[in-house]
Protein backbone atom coordinates (compact mmCIF):
# COMPACT_ATOMS: atom_id res chain seq x y z
CA UNK A 1 0.00 0.00 0.00
CA UNK A 2 1.24 3.47 -0.86
CA UNK A 3 2.01 5.57 2.23
CA UNK A 4 3.87 8.61 0.85
CA UNK A 5 3.23 10.23 -2.50
CA UNK A 6 4.87 13.25 -4.18
CA UNK A 7 3.12 14.63 -7.26
CA UNK A 8 5.29 16.99 -9.30
CA UNK A 9 6.51 18.82 -6.19
CA UNK A 10 8.37 22.08 -6.69
CA UNK A 11 9.77 24.03 -3.76
CA UNK A 12 11.55 27.33 -3.43
CA UNK A 13 12.66 28.91 -0.13
CA UNK A 14 11.21 32.40 0.32
CA UNK A 15 13.53 35.01 -1.17
CA UNK A 16 15.55 32.42 -3.07
CA UNK A 17 15.65 32.49 -6.83
CA UNK A 18 16.59 28.89 -7.27
CA UNK A 19 14.22 25.98 -6.83
CA UNK A 20 15.33 23.53 -4.12
CA UNK A 21 13.01 20.79 -5.39
CA UNK A 22 12.34 20.71 -9.10
CA UNK A 23 9.35 18.55 -9.94
CA UNK A 24 9.64 15.51 -7.67
CA UNK A 25 7.22 12.66 -8.23
CA UNK A 26 7.57 9.50 -6.22
CA UNK A 27 5.63 6.91 -4.32
CA UNK A 28 6.76 4.96 -1.23
CA UNK A 29 5.14 1.67 -0.23
CA UNK A 30 4.28 1.09 3.41
CA UNK A 31 6.90 -0.93 5.30
CA UNK A 32 9.83 -0.21 3.01
CA UNK A 33 13.29 1.02 4.00
CA UNK A 34 14.25 3.87 1.67
CA UNK A 35 17.69 5.51 1.75
CA UNK A 36 18.13 8.97 0.24
CA UNK A 37 21.58 10.02 -0.98
CA UNK A 38 22.91 13.14 -2.62
CA UNK A 39 25.59 15.77 -2.18
CA UNK A 40 25.13 18.68 0.23
CA UNK A 41 22.54 21.06 -1.18
CA UNK A 42 20.94 18.47 -3.46
CA UNK A 43 17.55 18.83 -1.75
CA UNK A 44 17.57 15.69 0.45
CA UNK A 45 16.65 17.45 3.68
CA UNK A 46 14.03 19.61 1.97
CA UNK A 47 12.50 16.44 0.57
CA UNK A 48 12.38 14.93 4.07
CA UNK A 49 10.85 18.06 5.57
CA UNK A 50 7.98 17.83 3.07
CA UNK A 51 7.06 14.44 4.53
CA UNK A 52 5.74 15.84 7.80
CA UNK A 53 4.65 19.29 6.66
CA UNK A 54 7.59 21.23 8.09
CA UNK A 55 7.79 22.49 4.52
CA UNK A 56 4.90 22.74 2.08
CA UNK A 57 5.26 22.52 -1.71
CA UNK A 58 5.36 25.76 -3.71
CA UNK A 59 3.43 23.77 -6.31
CA UNK A 60 2.43 20.14 -6.59
CA UNK A 61 1.15 17.94 -3.80
CA UNK A 62 2.50 15.70 -1.02
CA UNK A 63 0.19 13.03 0.41
CA UNK A 64 1.11 11.11 3.56
CA UNK A 65 -1.10 8.25 4.83
CA UNK A 66 -3.74 9.57 2.45
CA UNK A 67 -3.62 13.12 3.88
CA UNK A 68 -2.61 16.19 1.89
CA UNK A 69 0.19 17.91 3.86
CA UNK A 70 -1.20 21.30 2.81
CA UNK A 71 -4.45 20.58 4.69
CA UNK A 72 -4.02 22.58 7.90
CA UNK A 73 -6.75 20.62 9.70
CA UNK A 74 -4.74 17.41 9.34
CA UNK A 75 -1.35 18.72 10.38
CA UNK A 76 -1.39 17.11 13.85
CA UNK A 77 -2.43 13.78 12.36
CA UNK A 78 0.37 14.01 9.85
CA UNK A 79 3.03 14.82 12.44
CA UNK A 80 1.77 12.01 14.69
CA UNK A 81 2.23 9.58 11.81
CA UNK A 82 5.59 10.86 10.59
CA UNK A 83 8.32 11.05 13.24
CA UNK A 84 11.55 12.89 12.46
CA UNK A 85 15.02 12.32 13.90
CA UNK A 86 17.80 14.82 13.21
CA UNK A 87 21.60 14.87 13.16
CA UNK A 88 22.43 16.15 16.60
CA UNK A 89 20.99 14.11 19.48
CA UNK A 90 21.74 16.90 21.97
CA UNK A 91 19.26 19.19 20.22
CA UNK A 92 16.47 16.65 20.45
CA UNK A 93 16.55 15.65 24.09
CA UNK A 94 14.51 17.82 26.43
CA UNK A 95 14.23 16.02 29.78
CA UNK A 96 16.67 15.11 32.56
CA UNK A 97 15.67 11.45 32.74
CA UNK A 98 15.54 9.11 29.74
CA UNK A 99 11.96 7.89 30.32
CA UNK A 100 10.65 11.43 30.83
CA UNK A 101 12.19 12.42 27.55
CA UNK A 102 10.52 9.56 25.72
CA UNK A 103 7.19 10.42 27.39
CA UNK A 104 7.33 14.02 26.17
CA UNK A 105 5.54 13.52 22.85
CA UNK A 106 2.72 11.22 24.03
CA UNK A 107 2.11 13.59 26.98
CA UNK A 108 1.72 16.46 24.55
CA UNK A 109 -0.60 14.38 22.42
CA UNK A 110 -2.87 13.90 25.46
CA UNK A 111 -2.37 10.14 25.71
CA UNK A 112 -3.83 8.76 29.04
CA UNK A 113 -1.08 8.18 31.59
CA UNK A 114 -1.39 4.38 31.89
CA UNK A 115 -0.92 4.13 28.13
CA UNK A 116 2.04 6.50 28.26
CA UNK A 117 3.80 4.11 30.63
CA UNK A 118 3.32 1.26 28.19
CA UNK A 119 4.32 3.30 25.14
CA UNK A 120 7.51 4.53 26.82
CA UNK A 121 8.51 1.01 27.89
CA UNK A 122 7.74 -0.39 24.45
CA UNK A 123 9.68 2.35 22.67
CA UNK A 124 12.74 1.95 24.91
CA UNK A 125 12.64 -1.82 24.43
CA UNK A 126 12.53 -1.41 20.64
CA UNK A 127 15.73 0.66 20.63
CA UNK A 128 17.33 -1.57 23.28
CA UNK A 129 17.59 1.21 25.87
CA UNK A 130 15.08 -0.11 28.44
CA UNK A 131 17.80 -0.66 31.05
CA UNK A 132 18.74 3.00 30.82
CA UNK A 133 15.24 4.37 31.45
CA UNK A 134 16.13 6.10 34.72
CA UNK A 135 19.51 7.38 33.49
CA UNK A 136 20.37 11.00 32.73
CA UNK A 137 20.51 11.48 28.94
CA UNK A 138 23.54 13.79 29.02
CA UNK A 139 25.69 11.01 30.47
CA UNK A 140 24.92 8.60 27.61
CA UNK A 141 27.13 8.07 24.55
CA UNK A 142 26.17 9.69 21.24
CA UNK A 143 24.71 6.47 19.84
CA UNK A 144 22.71 5.87 23.01
CA UNK A 145 21.36 9.43 22.95
CA UNK A 146 20.35 9.07 19.34
CA UNK A 147 18.50 5.84 20.17
CA UNK A 148 16.68 7.69 22.98
CA UNK A 149 15.71 10.35 20.42
CA UNK A 150 14.37 7.58 18.17
CA UNK A 151 12.42 6.13 21.12
CA UNK A 152 10.93 9.57 21.72
CA UNK A 153 9.60 9.50 18.17
CA UNK A 154 8.42 5.88 18.44
CA UNK A 155 6.35 6.70 21.54
CA UNK A 156 4.03 8.65 19.23
CA UNK A 157 3.46 5.32 17.42
CA UNK A 158 4.14 6.82 13.99
CA UNK A 159 3.78 4.77 10.81
CA UNK A 160 6.77 6.48 9.21
CA UNK A 161 10.12 7.48 10.68
CA UNK A 162 12.30 9.95 8.78
CA UNK A 163 15.96 10.19 9.86
CA UNK A 164 18.07 13.07 8.56
CA UNK A 165 21.74 12.03 8.85
CA UNK A 166 21.20 10.41 12.26
CA UNK A 167 24.75 9.03 12.44
CA UNK A 168 26.80 12.03 11.29
CA UNK A 169 28.05 12.73 14.82
CA UNK A 170 28.43 9.15 16.04
CA UNK A 171 31.40 6.83 16.46
CA UNK A 172 31.45 3.56 14.47
CA UNK A 173 29.79 1.56 17.26
CA UNK A 174 27.06 4.20 17.65
CA UNK A 175 26.47 4.11 13.89
CA UNK A 176 26.17 0.34 13.86
CA UNK A 177 23.66 0.42 16.73
CA UNK A 178 21.48 3.14 15.20
CA UNK A 179 21.41 1.52 11.75
CA UNK A 180 20.59 -1.92 13.12
CA UNK A 181 17.83 -0.34 15.25
CA UNK A 182 16.15 1.36 12.28
CA UNK A 183 16.58 -1.73 10.11
CA UNK A 184 14.79 -3.81 12.77
CA UNK A 185 11.99 -1.24 13.06
CA UNK A 186 11.31 -1.78 9.38
CA UNK A 187 11.86 -5.55 9.15
CA UNK A 188 10.26 -6.61 12.44
CA UNK A 189 7.69 -3.88 13.06
CA UNK A 190 6.67 -3.00 9.53
CA UNK A 191 7.53 0.68 9.88
CA UNK A 192 8.31 2.76 6.84
CA UNK A 193 11.86 4.12 7.22
CA UNK A 194 13.29 7.05 5.26
CA UNK A 195 17.04 7.38 5.96
CA UNK A 196 18.99 10.36 4.67
CA UNK A 197 22.71 9.73 4.80
CA UNK A 198 26.16 10.34 3.35
CA UNK A 199 27.41 6.91 4.40
CA UNK A 200 27.00 4.56 1.48
CA UNK A 201 27.48 1.48 3.65
CA UNK A 202 24.37 2.41 5.68
CA UNK A 203 22.22 1.97 2.57
CA UNK A 204 23.29 -1.58 1.88
CA UNK A 205 20.29 -3.11 3.68
CA UNK A 206 17.72 -0.67 2.28
CA UNK A 207 14.98 -1.87 -0.05
CA UNK A 208 15.43 1.15 -2.22
CA UNK A 209 17.98 3.93 -2.74
CA UNK A 210 17.00 7.32 -4.12
CA UNK A 211 19.77 9.63 -5.35
CA UNK A 212 19.04 13.36 -5.48
CA UNK A 213 20.99 15.92 -7.48
CA UNK A 214 20.16 19.56 -7.90
CA UNK A 215 16.57 19.19 -6.67
CA UNK A 216 15.69 16.19 -8.82
CA UNK A 217 15.71 12.42 -8.42
CA UNK A 218 18.49 11.11 -10.68
CA UNK A 219 18.57 7.46 -9.59
CA UNK A 220 15.97 5.28 -7.93
CA UNK A 221 16.24 1.54 -7.46
CA UNK A 222 17.61 -1.30 -5.36
CA UNK A 223 20.99 -0.66 -3.67
CA UNK A 224 22.51 -3.20 -6.08
CA UNK A 225 21.28 -1.38 -9.17
CA UNK A 226 22.15 2.10 -7.88
CA UNK A 227 25.65 1.38 -6.55
CA UNK A 228 26.68 -0.72 -9.53
CA UNK A 229 26.46 2.46 -11.60
CA UNK A 230 29.79 3.71 -10.24
CA UNK A 231 30.22 6.45 -12.85
CA UNK A 232 26.86 8.09 -12.10
CA UNK A 233 27.54 7.91 -8.37
CA UNK A 234 30.88 9.69 -8.80
CA UNK A 235 29.34 12.27 -11.10
CA UNK A 236 26.96 13.25 -8.31
CA UNK A 237 29.69 13.57 -5.68
CA UNK A 238 28.93 10.20 -4.11
CA UNK A 239 30.88 7.00 -3.96
CA UNK A 240 29.99 3.33 -4.00
CA UNK A 241 30.77 1.07 -1.03
CA UNK A 242 34.28 -0.46 -1.04
CA UNK A 243 32.83 -3.87 -2.05
CA UNK A 244 31.63 -2.38 -5.34
CA UNK A 245 34.63 -0.08 -5.89
CA UNK A 246 37.16 -2.90 -5.58
CA UNK A 247 35.28 -5.12 -8.05
CA UNK A 248 34.90 -2.13 -10.39
CA UNK A 249 38.63 -1.43 -10.36
CA UNK A 250 39.48 -5.12 -10.72
CA UNK A 251 37.25 -5.16 -13.80
CA UNK A 252 39.38 -2.39 -15.28
CA UNK A 253 42.33 -4.74 -14.90
CA UNK A 254 40.65 -7.47 -16.87
CA UNK A 255 38.27 -9.21 -14.49
CA UNK A 256 34.56 -9.36 -15.18
CA UNK A 257 32.69 -9.23 -11.89
CA UNK A 258 29.08 -8.17 -11.69
CA UNK A 259 28.91 -5.06 -9.51
CA UNK A 260 25.88 -6.01 -7.46
CA UNK A 261 27.81 -7.21 -4.41
CA UNK A 262 27.23 -5.19 -1.28
CA UNK A 263 28.30 -7.42 1.57
CA UNK A 264 31.92 -8.11 2.45
CA UNK A 265 31.58 -11.89 2.60
CA UNK A 266 30.09 -12.27 -0.90
CA UNK A 267 32.63 -9.83 -2.29
CA UNK A 268 35.50 -11.85 -0.80
CA UNK A 269 34.00 -15.11 -2.10
CA UNK A 270 33.80 -13.74 -5.64
CA UNK A 271 37.40 -12.54 -5.54
CA UNK A 272 38.63 -15.82 -4.02
CA UNK A 273 36.83 -17.76 -6.73
CA UNK A 274 38.38 -15.63 -9.47
CA UNK A 275 41.81 -16.16 -7.92
CA UNK A 276 41.25 -19.92 -8.16
CA UNK A 277 40.62 -20.62 -4.49
CA UNK B 1 62.96 17.65 20.30
CA UNK B 2 59.32 16.87 19.83
CA UNK B 3 57.13 19.62 18.43
CA UNK B 4 54.40 18.90 20.97
CA UNK B 5 54.96 17.04 24.22
CA UNK B 6 52.05 16.00 26.38
CA UNK B 7 53.44 15.16 29.79
CA UNK B 8 51.38 13.11 32.23
CA UNK B 9 48.20 15.05 31.41
CA UNK B 10 45.11 14.57 33.55
CA UNK B 11 41.92 16.57 33.24
CA UNK B 12 39.00 16.31 35.63
CA UNK B 13 35.78 18.18 34.88
CA UNK B 14 33.66 19.59 37.75
CA UNK B 15 36.17 18.49 40.35
CA UNK B 16 34.77 18.25 43.86
CA UNK B 17 31.13 18.11 42.70
CA UNK B 18 28.84 15.08 42.29
CA UNK B 19 29.38 15.46 38.51
CA UNK B 20 33.16 15.00 38.77
CA UNK B 21 34.42 13.22 35.66
CA UNK B 22 37.95 12.26 34.73
CA UNK B 23 38.18 13.02 31.00
CA UNK B 24 41.93 12.45 30.57
CA UNK B 25 43.91 10.08 32.75
CA UNK B 26 47.72 10.46 32.85
CA UNK B 27 48.30 10.83 29.10
CA UNK B 28 51.86 11.20 27.78
CA UNK B 29 52.56 11.63 24.06
CA UNK B 30 55.34 13.08 21.90
CA UNK B 31 54.41 14.42 18.47
CA UNK B 32 57.28 15.31 16.10
CA UNK B 33 57.26 18.30 13.74
CA UNK B 34 55.34 17.68 10.53
CA UNK B 35 53.60 14.48 11.58
CA UNK B 36 50.02 13.83 10.41
CA UNK B 37 48.24 12.29 13.37
CA UNK B 38 44.80 10.66 13.30
CA UNK B 39 43.13 10.79 16.71
CA UNK B 40 40.30 8.28 17.02
CA UNK B 41 38.18 6.87 19.82
CA UNK B 42 34.60 6.28 20.93
CA UNK B 43 32.28 9.16 21.88
CA UNK B 44 33.40 10.45 25.26
CA UNK B 45 36.87 8.89 24.98
CA UNK B 46 38.53 12.27 25.57
CA UNK B 47 39.53 13.27 22.01
CA UNK B 48 38.03 16.76 22.12
CA UNK B 49 39.26 17.37 25.68
CA UNK B 50 42.77 16.42 24.60
CA UNK B 51 42.91 18.71 21.57
CA UNK B 52 41.42 21.62 23.51
CA UNK B 53 44.43 21.40 25.82
CA UNK B 54 46.84 21.83 22.94
CA UNK B 55 46.03 25.50 22.42
CA UNK B 56 45.36 26.24 26.09
CA UNK B 57 41.61 26.50 25.61
CA UNK B 58 41.38 24.39 28.73
CA UNK B 59 44.12 23.88 31.31
CA UNK B 60 45.41 20.60 32.72
CA UNK B 61 44.24 19.50 36.16
CA UNK B 62 47.75 18.11 36.37
CA UNK B 63 50.57 17.61 33.86
CA UNK B 64 51.98 19.85 31.15
CA UNK B 65 51.73 20.67 27.46
CA UNK B 66 55.02 21.71 25.87
CA UNK B 67 55.24 23.36 22.45
CA UNK B 68 58.85 23.36 21.16
CA UNK B 69 59.88 22.60 24.74
CA UNK B 70 58.05 25.51 26.35
CA UNK B 71 55.12 25.14 28.74
CA UNK B 72 52.15 26.74 26.96
CA UNK B 73 50.48 27.44 30.30
CA UNK B 74 53.52 29.19 31.81
CA UNK B 75 51.83 32.60 31.82
CA UNK B 76 48.87 34.58 30.52
CA UNK B 77 51.06 35.71 27.61
CA UNK B 78 52.09 32.20 26.55
CA UNK B 79 48.47 31.07 26.81
CA UNK B 80 47.51 33.86 24.42
CA UNK B 81 50.39 33.34 22.00
CA UNK B 82 49.79 29.62 21.67
CA UNK B 83 46.38 30.35 20.13
CA UNK B 84 48.14 31.79 17.06
CA UNK B 85 50.63 28.92 16.81
CA UNK B 86 48.16 26.10 17.34
CA UNK B 87 45.11 26.54 15.12
CA UNK B 88 42.06 24.64 16.27
CA UNK B 89 39.14 24.04 13.91
CA UNK B 90 36.11 22.96 15.94
CA UNK B 91 33.34 20.57 14.98
CA UNK B 92 30.85 22.25 12.65
CA UNK B 93 32.99 25.42 12.46
CA UNK B 94 30.59 26.97 9.95
CA UNK B 95 28.27 27.82 12.84
CA UNK B 96 30.92 30.22 14.09
CA UNK B 97 31.09 32.40 10.99
CA UNK B 98 29.81 35.80 12.01
CA UNK B 99 31.29 38.57 9.87
CA UNK B 100 29.44 40.41 7.11
CA UNK B 101 31.75 39.21 4.37
CA UNK B 102 33.88 36.18 3.65
CA UNK B 103 37.01 38.37 3.51
CA UNK B 104 36.38 39.86 6.96
CA UNK B 105 35.71 36.46 8.43
CA UNK B 106 38.96 34.96 7.15
CA UNK B 107 40.91 38.04 8.30
CA UNK B 108 39.59 37.94 11.88
CA UNK B 109 42.49 35.84 13.22
CA UNK B 110 45.34 37.84 11.61
CA UNK B 111 43.60 41.09 12.71
CA UNK B 112 43.88 39.89 16.30
CA UNK B 113 47.57 39.21 15.73
CA UNK B 114 47.95 42.95 15.04
CA UNK B 115 49.64 42.48 11.70
CA UNK B 116 49.91 45.22 9.08
CA UNK B 117 47.08 45.62 6.56
CA UNK B 118 49.21 44.31 3.70
CA UNK B 119 50.36 41.30 5.72
CA UNK B 120 46.74 40.53 6.63
CA UNK B 121 45.70 40.81 3.01
CA UNK B 122 48.46 38.44 1.90
CA UNK B 123 47.48 35.88 4.51
CA UNK B 124 43.78 36.03 3.66
CA UNK B 125 44.53 35.38 -0.02
CA UNK B 126 46.96 32.58 0.81
CA UNK B 127 44.47 30.85 3.17
CA UNK B 128 41.67 31.22 0.61
CA UNK B 129 44.00 29.63 -1.95
CA UNK B 130 44.67 26.62 0.27
CA UNK B 131 40.97 26.00 0.81
CA UNK B 132 39.79 26.67 -2.72
CA UNK B 133 37.72 29.71 -1.74
CA UNK B 134 37.55 31.87 -4.87
CA UNK B 135 38.30 35.60 -4.52
CA UNK B 136 34.94 36.26 -6.20
CA UNK B 137 33.36 35.13 -2.91
CA UNK B 138 35.28 37.66 -0.78
CA UNK B 139 32.50 40.28 -0.73
CA UNK B 140 29.67 37.81 -0.22
CA UNK B 141 28.00 37.14 3.09
CA UNK B 142 29.17 33.75 4.43
CA UNK B 143 25.54 32.98 5.25
CA UNK B 144 24.63 32.84 1.54
CA UNK B 145 27.03 29.99 0.80
CA UNK B 146 26.67 26.22 0.86
CA UNK B 147 27.63 24.07 3.86
CA UNK B 148 30.85 22.80 2.28
CA UNK B 149 31.91 26.33 1.26
CA UNK B 150 31.17 27.71 4.73
CA UNK B 151 33.27 25.03 6.33
CA UNK B 152 36.21 25.78 4.01
CA UNK B 153 35.93 29.49 4.88
CA UNK B 154 36.00 28.64 8.59
CA UNK B 155 39.13 26.55 8.03
CA UNK B 156 40.69 29.38 5.98
CA UNK B 157 40.15 31.66 8.98
CA UNK B 158 42.39 29.38 11.03
CA UNK B 159 44.99 28.86 8.27
CA UNK B 160 45.30 32.65 7.90
CA UNK B 161 47.09 32.67 11.26
CA UNK B 162 49.69 30.32 9.69
CA UNK B 163 49.63 27.93 12.64
CA UNK B 164 52.56 25.53 12.97
CA UNK B 165 50.14 23.01 14.44
CA UNK B 166 46.76 22.55 12.76
CA UNK B 167 44.11 20.62 14.65
CA UNK B 168 40.76 19.71 13.10
CA UNK B 169 37.97 18.15 15.18
CA UNK B 170 35.86 16.00 12.85
CA UNK B 171 36.37 18.23 9.81
CA UNK B 172 34.23 16.13 7.46
CA UNK B 173 31.21 15.32 9.67
CA UNK B 174 28.00 15.92 7.72
CA UNK B 175 29.73 16.54 4.38
CA UNK B 176 29.15 14.46 1.26
CA UNK B 177 32.01 12.24 0.01
CA UNK B 178 33.19 14.83 -2.52
CA UNK B 179 33.09 17.68 0.04
CA UNK B 180 35.01 15.49 2.48
CA UNK B 181 37.70 14.71 -0.08
CA UNK B 182 38.12 18.42 -0.84
CA UNK B 183 38.58 19.39 2.81
CA UNK B 184 41.11 16.62 3.39
CA UNK B 185 43.09 17.52 0.29
CA UNK B 186 43.08 21.20 1.41
CA UNK B 187 44.60 20.11 4.71
CA UNK B 188 47.19 17.95 2.96
CA UNK B 189 48.13 20.88 0.71
CA UNK B 190 48.62 23.18 3.71
CA UNK B 191 50.77 20.62 5.45
CA UNK B 192 52.93 20.00 2.38
CA UNK B 193 53.46 23.70 1.78
CA UNK B 194 54.24 24.64 5.38
CA UNK B 195 55.57 21.47 7.03
CA UNK B 196 53.05 21.97 9.83
CA UNK B 197 52.08 19.31 12.30
CA UNK B 198 48.48 18.20 11.73
CA UNK B 199 46.13 16.41 14.11
CA UNK B 200 42.76 15.23 12.79
CA UNK B 201 40.05 13.91 15.09
CA UNK B 202 37.81 11.58 13.11
CA UNK B 203 35.33 8.73 13.21
CA UNK B 204 36.13 7.84 9.62
CA UNK B 205 38.53 4.92 9.69
CA UNK B 206 38.94 4.85 5.90
CA UNK B 207 40.09 8.48 5.82
CA UNK B 208 42.50 8.02 8.70
CA UNK B 209 43.95 4.83 7.22
CA UNK B 210 44.86 6.58 3.97
CA UNK B 211 45.97 9.96 5.39
CA UNK B 212 47.64 9.56 8.75
CA UNK B 213 51.30 8.79 9.47
CA UNK B 214 50.28 7.71 12.90
CA UNK B 215 47.01 6.83 14.63
CA UNK B 216 46.38 7.36 18.32
CA UNK B 217 43.38 5.56 19.80
CA UNK B 218 41.88 6.98 22.97
CA UNK B 219 39.56 5.03 25.23
CA UNK B 220 38.10 6.29 28.51
CA UNK B 221 40.69 9.04 28.76
CA UNK B 222 43.76 6.88 28.19
CA UNK B 223 45.86 5.97 25.14
CA UNK B 224 44.64 2.50 24.14
CA UNK B 225 46.71 2.13 20.95
CA UNK B 226 49.41 4.17 19.21
CA UNK B 227 51.05 3.24 15.93
CA UNK B 228 51.02 3.37 12.14
CA UNK B 229 47.70 2.64 10.38
CA UNK B 230 49.22 -0.71 9.47
CA UNK B 231 49.87 -1.58 13.11
CA UNK B 232 46.53 -0.29 14.35
CA UNK B 233 44.30 -1.98 11.78
CA UNK B 234 46.11 -5.31 11.93
CA UNK B 235 44.27 -5.98 15.19
CA UNK B 236 40.59 -5.79 14.18
CA UNK B 237 39.27 -7.46 17.33
CA UNK B 238 40.93 -4.92 19.55
CA UNK B 239 39.72 -2.04 17.37
CA UNK B 240 36.12 -3.29 17.52
CA UNK B 241 36.32 -3.80 21.28
CA UNK B 242 37.13 -0.06 21.48
CA UNK B 243 33.79 0.74 19.70
CA UNK B 244 35.66 1.50 16.47
CA UNK B 245 36.03 -0.32 13.21
CA UNK B 246 38.63 -1.26 10.61
CA UNK B 247 38.48 0.26 7.11
CA UNK B 248 36.22 -1.53 4.63
CA UNK B 249 39.20 -2.65 2.56
CA UNK B 250 40.68 -4.35 5.64
CA UNK B 251 37.40 -6.19 6.21
CA UNK B 252 37.49 -7.55 2.66
CA UNK B 253 41.14 -8.62 3.07
CA UNK B 254 40.31 -10.42 6.34
CA UNK B 255 37.37 -12.22 4.70
CA UNK B 256 39.68 -13.26 1.86
CA UNK B 257 42.17 -14.65 4.33
CA UNK B 258 39.47 -16.83 5.90
CA UNK B 259 38.73 -18.17 2.42
CA UNK B 260 42.35 -19.18 1.96
CA UNK B 261 43.54 -16.11 0.03
CA UNK B 262 46.37 -14.66 2.10
CA UNK B 263 47.36 -11.35 0.53
CA UNK B 264 50.59 -11.54 2.57
CA UNK B 265 50.59 -7.84 3.44
CA UNK B 266 48.55 -5.58 5.68
CA UNK B 267 45.71 -3.91 3.78
CA UNK B 268 43.98 -0.76 4.98
CA UNK B 269 43.29 1.34 1.87
CA UNK B 270 41.43 0.81 -1.40
CA UNK B 271 44.65 1.17 -3.41
CA UNK B 272 46.46 -1.30 -1.14
CA UNK B 273 43.71 -3.88 -1.52
CA UNK B 274 43.62 -3.45 -5.29
CA UNK B 275 47.34 -3.88 -5.78
CA UNK B 276 47.54 -6.79 -3.32
CA UNK B 277 44.84 -8.67 -5.26
CA UNK B 278 46.44 -7.90 -8.63
CA UNK B 279 49.86 -9.00 -7.37
CA UNK B 280 48.37 -12.12 -5.84
CA UNK B 281 47.24 -13.24 -9.27
CA UNK B 282 50.65 -12.37 -10.65
CA UNK B 283 52.27 -14.50 -7.97
CA UNK B 284 50.15 -17.51 -8.81
CA UNK B 285 50.39 -17.49 -12.59
CA UNK B 286 54.11 -16.83 -12.83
Amino acid sequence: MEIIRFDNVHFKYPGSEKETLRGISLSVEEGTFVAVLGRNGSGKSSLAKHMNAILLPSSGRVTVCGMDTADEDRILDIRRNVGMVFQNPDNQIVANVVEDDVAFAPENLGVPSDQIRRRVDDALTLVDMFNFKTHAPHLLSGGQKQRVAIAGVLAMRPKIIVLDEPTAMLDPQGRRDVISTVTALCRENGMTVILITHHMDECVNADRVIVMADGSVVKDGTPQSVFSDVDTMEKHGLSAPETVKILYDLNRSGYSFSLTTLDVQTCAEKIAEALGK
Amino acid sequence: MAHISIVDLTHIYSMGTPFEKKALDHISLEIPQGQMVGLIGHTGSGKSSLVQHLNALIQPTSGQILLDGNDINASKITRRDVKFQVGLVFQYPEYQLFEETVYKDISFGPQNMQLSASEIDERVREAAGFTGVGEDLFDKSPLELSGGQKRRIAIAGVLAMRPSVLILDEPTAGLDPEGSRRILSNVTAYRQATGSTVIIVSHNMDDMASLADRIIVLSHGTVAMDGTPEQIFSDPEKIQSLSLDVPQSTRIALALKKLGVDLRQPVFTHEGLLSAILNYRGGVTC
